[in-house]
């Protein structure tokens, strides 16, 4: 019988720091047998539990898109014990992954649609992944227009720096690349809130889904923009933090009314969330 | 076999003769109380018993288990990788369990065995294990499975049950494991006439001395969030010290830890029993805590026992009527009143 507490090993390739505060780390991970990658079968969205023999297990989203073959890749905030051994650790080493655990955004039904991307700060890893999903060659047909709203505090605090500069340029893409302030003159895109610059952009809401990941606050107020744009709660997708130890549904942690975030979620609609318990 | 009667004192005997095919697991008393532990001697199991003061849940998930071993030595090529770790899955007879206790296991089934996710620990004991029940017929004040889809002689969780008529216990037999078990014991006797009409008394009047405590029913119907959002949970929170004894001892809790703990060169992966009573259980890494107030967390349990779990798996409520937690709750919290509570139509201010 498979078990699922079990985690592939797989080797550290490469380390790359993203933020200028260090906090955030961009880990590219090999799996150490070929036939483990092919069992690890993903959709952007989804996550798995990072695994550190004698530290423990953290649960991260999954930042590669499947269309990236040989590797996958997690951006991983310093925060604790584990995560704060896993920024130490160098190229080369061994650590294991458990996963893919998690549904994933609905790719199904996006097909054909208009799709609205909003981040804010580190939130921003599985988004990575979606886009970089949608752009492949082999897919970006399927989809319609895509708007990108992603911020963060400063400059040195946005994520994947080179490739948003390179989707910027992109014509099958618009990026609303957004700082909530800078002292940079060269900064060549936008200053304000997460919430204001989507209101300004006012992406359409006609046969479009948003899907918003960031902070609690900048939740908050962006939420109401897209309301007002014209998005109804089941078109409004977002994804949710818990504390979890098993990532299959089992341990009890991550309990949300009669959901588990881990397994039947972290991806809900607005709808969906507002039928649970407020309590995440 | 001859027959599905046997008189208690060859009992020791039919212990003797399971224990020649499998491992043997019985009520055994430990001072004041008892417990379920591995016999080796016939004549440690001790029938003459209410409950257990710990619920067998320990049986199937063990309060600490060792999933995992790894080896941190430098220059290990296998450093830092997991092996799974040696464990006994060889047949086994739990031997008087009482009926709720072994529907217990039957709903912790929908969490560990599910259609997309095992738990191989879980699922292989379970497999490996024939559970022999004794019917209640003297349920304890504390008792109320009848309120909660179950009953004292109730054999859905069973593969075979014996009930106590006075010298001597008649048999049922109810499935292929169970029938494999019961003929691993020769001391089988003529059922004494008028057995069948014994047992229904005692079932009756076990059945009526518990009565119907509240209506289930009337609180699975309700709105979830009418529900999580009533005023009553304050007054249920009040008294309750968070000291987890009602998560500890109950048969459908089943909330865990993993935890790595290291020695020298070796290491191991764990995981041991928590309780959603703690503060820290939902406690994030960023600092924020879903639950950070004793309401939430006292009204989490009963909402996930009473309500979460017959909407997300309709097969009744996630308590089996053990009353252990009502029992033993320091504070006399008791989980029937919640459920009145719950189901009330109008609740009076306090």
């Amino acid at each position: 019988m498979n078990n699922p507490y079990l985690p592939y090993p797989v080797r550290i390739e490469s380390i790359v720091t993203e933020t200028e505060d260090r906090n955030l780390r961009t880990f590219k991970l090999v799996f150490l047998n070929p036939e483990d990658e092919a069992k690890f079968s993903y959709m952007p969205g989804q996550f798995a539990e990072l695994s550190v023999a004698g530290l423990g297990e953290i649960p991260i989203g999954i930042a590669s898109s499947p269309t990236e073959k040989g590797f996958i890749k997690f951006t991983v905030n310093k925060v604790g014990k584990v995560t704060s051994y896993l920024h130490n650790m160098n190229a080369g080493d061994i650590m294991g992954v458990r996963g893919p655990m998690g549904n994933w955004y609905p790719w199904d039904i996006l097909q054909g649609k208009n799709v609205v991307i909003i981040g804010g700060g580190f939130a921003f890893t599985t988004l990575r992944s979606s886009i970089v999903y949608m752009l492949d060659p082999a897919n970006r047909s399927k989809f319609g227009e895509i708007n990108v709203v992603y911020g963060a505090r400063f400059p040195g605090l946005l994520l994947y720096k080179d490739e948003l500069a390179a989707w910027e340029r992109r014509d099958d893409i618009k990026m609303h690349i957004t700082v909530d302030g800078t002292d940079d003159p060269n900064w060549k895109y936008n200053v304000g809130f997460v919430p204001a610059v989507t209101k300004q952009k006012a992406p359409s809401a006609e046969n479009a889904y948003a899907i918003i990941c960031g902070p609690p606050i900048m939740i908050k107020f962006t939420l109401p923009v897209l309301t007002e744009l014209g998005f109804p709660p089941d078109r409004i997708i977002s994804s949710l933090e818990m504390r979890m130890k098993c990532g299959i549904g089992i341990c009890g942690r991550c309990n949300l009314g009669t959901e588990y975030v881990c397994k039947d979620g972290p991806v809900f609609t607005l709808e969906k969330l507002s039928q649970l318990p407020n309590e995440y | 076999m001859s027959g599905a009667y046997i008189s208690k004192n060859k009992l020791p005997g039919a212990v003797t003769g399971l224990l020649g095919r499998y491992r043997v697991f019985g009520p055994v008393r430990r001072g004041r109380y008892h417990e379920f532990a591995e016999v080796r001697n016939a004549e440690d199991v001790d029938l003459a018993y209410r409950n257990t003061r710990l619920s067998p849940k320990g049986l199937f998930h063990p309060q600490g288990e060792r999933m995992f071993q790894f080896s941190l030595a430098a220059g290990d090529p296998d450093k830092g990788i997991l092996k799974e770790a040696p464990k006994d899955f060889s047949p086994r007879v739990i031997l008087g369990i009482r009926p709720c206790d072994a529907k217990a296991f039957h709903l912790d089934d929908a969490n560990f065995d599910t259609a997309t996710i095992k738990d191989p620990w879980w699922v292989k004991r379970r497999e490996a294990t024939t559970l022999i029940g004794l019917a209640c017929n003297h349920p304890c004040s504390t008792c109320f499975c009848t309120s909660v889809g179950t009953g004292p002689f109730d054999t859905s969780g069973l593969d075979a049950m014996l009930v106590d008529t006075g010298d001597g216990y008649v048999v049922e037999v109810l499935t292929e494991k169970g029938k494999a078990a019961v003929e691993a014991v020769s001391e089988w006797e003529t059922t004494p006439t008028g057995s069948a009409e014994a047992i229904a008394v005692l079932k009756k009047s076990a059945e009526e001395s518990m009565g119907k405590q509240f209506d289930m029913d009337a609180f699975i119907g309700k709105d979830m969030l009418e529900l999580f959002n009533g005023a009553f949970w304050e007054e249920v929170q009040f008294a309750c010290i968070n000291c987890g004894t009602c998560t500890f001892l109950c048969p459908t809790c089943w909330c865990f830890d993993i935890q790595d703990e290291v020695c020298g060169e070796q290491g191991d992966r764990l995981r041991m029993w928590d309780s959603c009573m703690f503060p820290l259980f939902t406690f994030h890494g960023s600092g924020h805590n879903p639950r950070s107030q004793k309401v939430q967390r006292v009204r989490q349990r009963f909402m996930h026992k009473l309500k979460y779990y017959p909407d997300k798996y309709h097969q009744g409520v996630a308590c089996v009527g053990c009353g252990r937690c009502v029992s033993a709750c320091p504070v006399n919290i008791d989980i029937r009143q919640v459920a009145r509570l719950m189901s009330a139509g109008c609740v009076c201010p306090a």
